[in-house]
């Protein structure tokens, strides 16, 4: 065969040599096509997998490992979660790469069985100073509040960073939780000779043909806008009719497994249910609804449409289950069946054009990447602007990267459900689970500059910060997703940030006894402009034990006292993280709030101290009166990010049982100030280093973002 | 008082409803799918929120042509109470049940969050456990919830006390004389775009909704 077609479709000599081997023979355009997309970084993982491997899998509770998505148990109910990244499509086609990437997630999580019950979206894109970055970053924004809101599950968290590097190569995570009883966990799997495959939802069509080997497996060269047509369109009304309609079909006890047809569609979703459980797959292409007449069969199995699912069912009841997707208005027709032999044979027109054997389609090759230490960046931190305290308070609470997103999450329906008690905006998302005691709180985390300083520390970081996010509204951590967007693996100082950062989370993650129950690698992620930041997103969810002391922010009483835990440092570069200083740190924060001594929390991030206790001013519109003694240079005392810190308030009669907390964990724990007034005022002994009116405060915090993008 | 809470295929606030129904108020309620055509059993429908058929080509529009919506028609020509909530209202206008339409927000974003509601005529099924002028906090979540009508019917819904909540403080879509909902002339048909569903438990930050809900099985 000529070099140049398996080439096109992102296949490598080798890769093309083992297909040979695999077949024994030259492969038919649809077994190429087929290979081609399980094979890629998207599906296939080759560049990564062996890293993957490293992450634990166990924790305090039962963990899933599963498939698709994977979560963890506690009461009866499994919680499902995972986070994928669509940062290609997104940034060639704004708003339908972000919807597509919101939709593709939400139908992992229903796909277990479980019901979807909330999304984030951890962004990056370019700074908002041209139009092409603000066209981008509104082009997302609208692609996932036109989706989510439509599809009627609440959008509660996420964050967003602006950074140059992400300029040529925008970044959407989005991450889904659902939640089922964990009996009704649905597998990902065929099995029972004979048995039906049935296929629901959208018609397919010519969309996103080559998403996942052409798109997502490449880096952008000059022409981005030439990859268009390889983004699929979303439509958010037929999956909502498609979640409806898979869990009432699961609901009839039987279906044997499903798998969405997500990215390589037909391809992947048919061989990996094969695969899973080891049977073998005859397709009938004829079967397949088409949205137009004259496509090819390798076309069918390699489109990217939409709002798409694979049903293995009982044999002999396949009725039941068409009569549901009917019902909600969706195509469903039987398009296969289960056979003995392991094998995938595809017909079309009565001829078979394509038979590979599964194992070897389902299971990529697995690559050695070379890696090799990158120099360090020079650790030099930011400058803050500014000619005295507060007027660099004011700058950073204006910096598009700390000032609040509320004009982007306004636009997301963040209540529907009614199970949204901690709004975005907050540490963490915190849902209530309707009949129950208990609660969920869910972040999303990181810090690609200091993955770029220091990856191992950065995705610890990422890792702990998420951790106390969660911590702080009152929840034990209990297991994590990740989303690894890096550049070029096939360049070794790529490769190296991936490594160390894949390390920092296995050992920060055995460290918390947290299971990585899913995840997502991104690679290639970069452009004639250089590749974007490491940027190993962590989402993590905990668990609320007693929903009636959950934590929030905002500040709740006059005359209250504030309370740091953890240590102020001098800062050089990178923030350090001490994992044993940072558990402890959480430790007593935790236990604090679950004995109901602690009236609000707010975890110390991007900006320090400063920047924490006016956002606490900001979101309860309460001044405070803050004296500080640390003998530190001023603007590491106001704005240095030294991890492992929380600010706590108290009513001032409480302090002795915090204090004993505290004690019990070793950790600093000093009273700065007291809340009340309309300003906010910090001072160091006699000195005044910052004094603001809560009013001013506002105003610059929620008008920064609105203002720069309407500047032209 | 027996609910009905309509499920037309895209209702995504279909659930909330049955829930607060069924949970908070503790009445009997079942859900009714949009080929359903017998509504006699029922006291109170609910058309709940959400994007209806993806709210493709209009809000409500093709919604407005389920099956279901004829009997909606004679439910509430019989005198039975009807709520539309968000999406629901959009569905009634565009049925003929309330008057005037919902456009898109002024400022043509998506917008959700808690509002500010003044209450303009509580002597009606709907309101009657709320006091004259009272005002409740309660969210919103649309993007077309900008009521709009010509002269003459905003004059007739002032005139016949159809105007049953007016934003107060901030109006945040735009809408005519800052109407947040309506009543038809009977006063047996509520379209509002605040979800009283979404703020009818003190954990979800308001219980305001509570007073509209309480007030139709007060109505029986």
């Amino acid at each position: 065969m000529d070099k140049k077609v398996y080439r096109e479709l992102g296949l490598t000599d080798p890769e093309y040599q083992r297909i040979l081997n695999i077949l024994k023979r030259e492969p038919t355009p649809t077994e190429l096509a087929m290979f081609s997309v399980e094979w890629s970084e998207h599906c296939g993982y080759p560049r990564s997998r062996k890293w993957l491997k490293l992450f634990p899998q166990t924790g305090k509770y039962e963990a899933l490992v599963g498939e698709d998505a994977g979560g963890f148990v506690y009461d009866g109910m499994a919680i499902i979660f995972k986070m994928e990244s669509h940062n290609h499509p997104s940034q060639v086609e704004p708003k339908q790469g972000a919807a597509t990437g919101v939709g593709g997630i939400i139908r992992d999580i229903f796909t277990s069985g479980a019901r979807p019950i909330a999304l984030f979206d951890s962004l990056r894109f370019g700074q908002l100073n041209n139009s092409f970055n603000k066209y981008i970053f509104s082009g997302v924004i609208d692609g996932i509040q036109s989706y989510g809101n439509c599809v009627g599950v609440p959008t509660v968290g996420g964050e967003i960073y602006f950074d140059d590097a992400y300029a040529g190569n925008c970044l959407v995570n989005v991450m889904c939780i659902g939640i089922a009883p964990k009996e009704k966990i649905a597998r990902a799997r065929a099995a029972g000779l004979g048995n039906p495959i049935i296929y629901a939802g959208a018609k397919t069509g010519r969309d996103g043909i080559g998403g996942c080997s052409v798109l997502a497996s490449s880096e952008f060269e000059a022409e981005e806008c030439e990859k268009r047509p390889t983004v699929q369109v979303g439509d958010p009304f037929t999956e909502k009719c498609l979640i409806e309609a898979t869990l009432e079909a699961l609901e009839t006890g039987v279906v044997v497994g499903l798998k969405d047809m997500g990215a390589a569609g037909l391809t992947c979703s048919s061989s990996e249910m094969a695969a899973a459980g080891g049977v073998g797959i005859d397709l009938d292409l004829d079967k397949v609804p088409l949205r137009e007449e004259g496509m090819e069969p390798w076309e069918i199995m390699m489109s990217e449409s939409q709002e798409r699912m694979l049903l293995c069912v009982e044999a002999g009841k396949e009725d039941k289950v068409l009569r549901i997707f009917h019902k909600w208005g969706l195509d469903a027709a039987v398009v296969g069946r289960v056979i003995k032999e392991e094998k995938m044979i595809i017909k079309s027109k009565g001829k078979i054009i394509a038979e590979a054997p599964t194992e070897g389609l389902a299971k990529a090759p697995i690559y050695d990447m070379a890696f090799r230490k990158s120099k360090l960046q020079t650790s030099k931190s930011k400058a803050i602007r500014g000619k005295n305290p507060n007027d660099q308070l004011l700058n950073l609470l204006s910096d598009p990267n700390i000032a609040s997103k509320r004009s982007v999450y306004e636009q997301y329906d963040h209540m529907v459900q009614t199970n949204t008690i901690v709004y975005p905006g907050g540490d963490a998302a915190v849902l209530r689970v309707k009949g129950k005691p208990w609660g969920i709180a869910a972040t999303t985390d990181c810090n690609g500059r200091y993955c770029q300083l220091d990856p191992y520390s950065g995705a610890q970081i990422a890792v702990a910060e998420a951790a106390r996010n969660l911590v702080v509204t009152g929840a034990e951590p209990a297991a994590v997703t990740d989303c690894l967007n890096f550049g070029n693996p096939e360049k070794p100082e790529r490769f190296y940030q991936f490594k160390l950062c894949v390390e920092g989370i296995v050992d920060a993650c055995k460290f918390f006894e947290l299971p990585v129950i899913s995840g997502n690698v991104s690679f290639y992620n970069e452009s004639p402009r250089g590749p974007i930041l490491p940027t190993p997103t962590i989402g993590m969810v905990g668990i609320i034990k007693d929903i009636d002391k959950r934590c929030s922010a905002p500040y709740k009483d006059k005359g209250d006292l504030v309370v740091l835990l953890g240590h102020n440092r001098e800062e050089n570069g990178a923030p350090e993280l001490d994992l044993d200083v940072e558990n402890r740190v959480q430790k007593t924060c935790l236990e604090a709030i679950q004995s109901g001594i602690v009236k609000s929390a707010h975890d110390l991030s991007e900006g320090g101290l400063a920047v924490a206790l006016a956002e606490c001013s900001i979101i309860s519109d309460r001044g405070s009166v803050i004296n500080l003694s640390d003998k530190l240079k001023e603007s590491d005392l106001l704005f240095g990010e030294a991890q492992s810190r929380i600010l706590l308030t108290i009513a001032p009669e409480n302090i002795f049982s915090l204090s004993d907390f505290a004690m019990l964990y070793q950790v600093p724990c000093a009273i700065i100030g007291k809340v009340g007034g309309k300003s906010l005022s910090i001072m160091r002994g006699k000195k005044k280093l910052i004094n603001l009116p809560v009013a001013r405060l506002k105003d610059i915090y929620f008008n920064a973002l609105p203002n720069l993008l309407k500047r032209k | 008082m027996k609910f009905g809470v309509i499920v037309f295929p895209g209702s995504n606030c279909d659930q909330d409803c049955f829930d607060v129904v069924k949970d908070v108020l503790k009445q009997p309620v079942e859900y009714v799918w949009h080929h359903d055509l017998k509504l006699d059993h029922l006291d109170c429908l609910i058309l709940p929120g959400g994007f209806s058929y993806g709210d493709y080509l209009r809000t409500g529009a093709i919604a407005r042509f389920s099956p279901v919506m004829d009997s909606v028609k004679k439910f509430a020509d019989r005198g039975g109470r009807v709520l539309g909530i968000c999406n629901g209202f959009q569905i009634l206008t565009e049925a003929g049940l309330l008057p005037g339409a919902l456009i898109r927000n002024q400022d043509l974003k998506f917008i959700c969050k808690h509002v500010t509601i003044r209450v303009e005529n509580n002597k009606t099924p709907f309101t009657n456990k709320l006091t004259d002028k009272q005002t409740l906090r309660i969210p919103i979540a649309h993007g077309e919830g900008n009521y709009t009508c010509d002269a003459a019917t905003l004059k007739d819904l002032k005139k016949n006390k159809q105007i049953a909540f007016t934003y107060y403080g901030e109006n945040p879509n735009g809408s005519t004389a800052n109407i947040a909902g309506i009543f038809n002339k009977k006063h047996n048909v509520l379209g509002m775009m605040p979800h009283p569903e979404r703020s009818s438990e003190s954990i979800l930050g308001s219980a305001d909704g509570l007073y509209i809900l309480k007030s139709i099985i007060n109505s029986k």
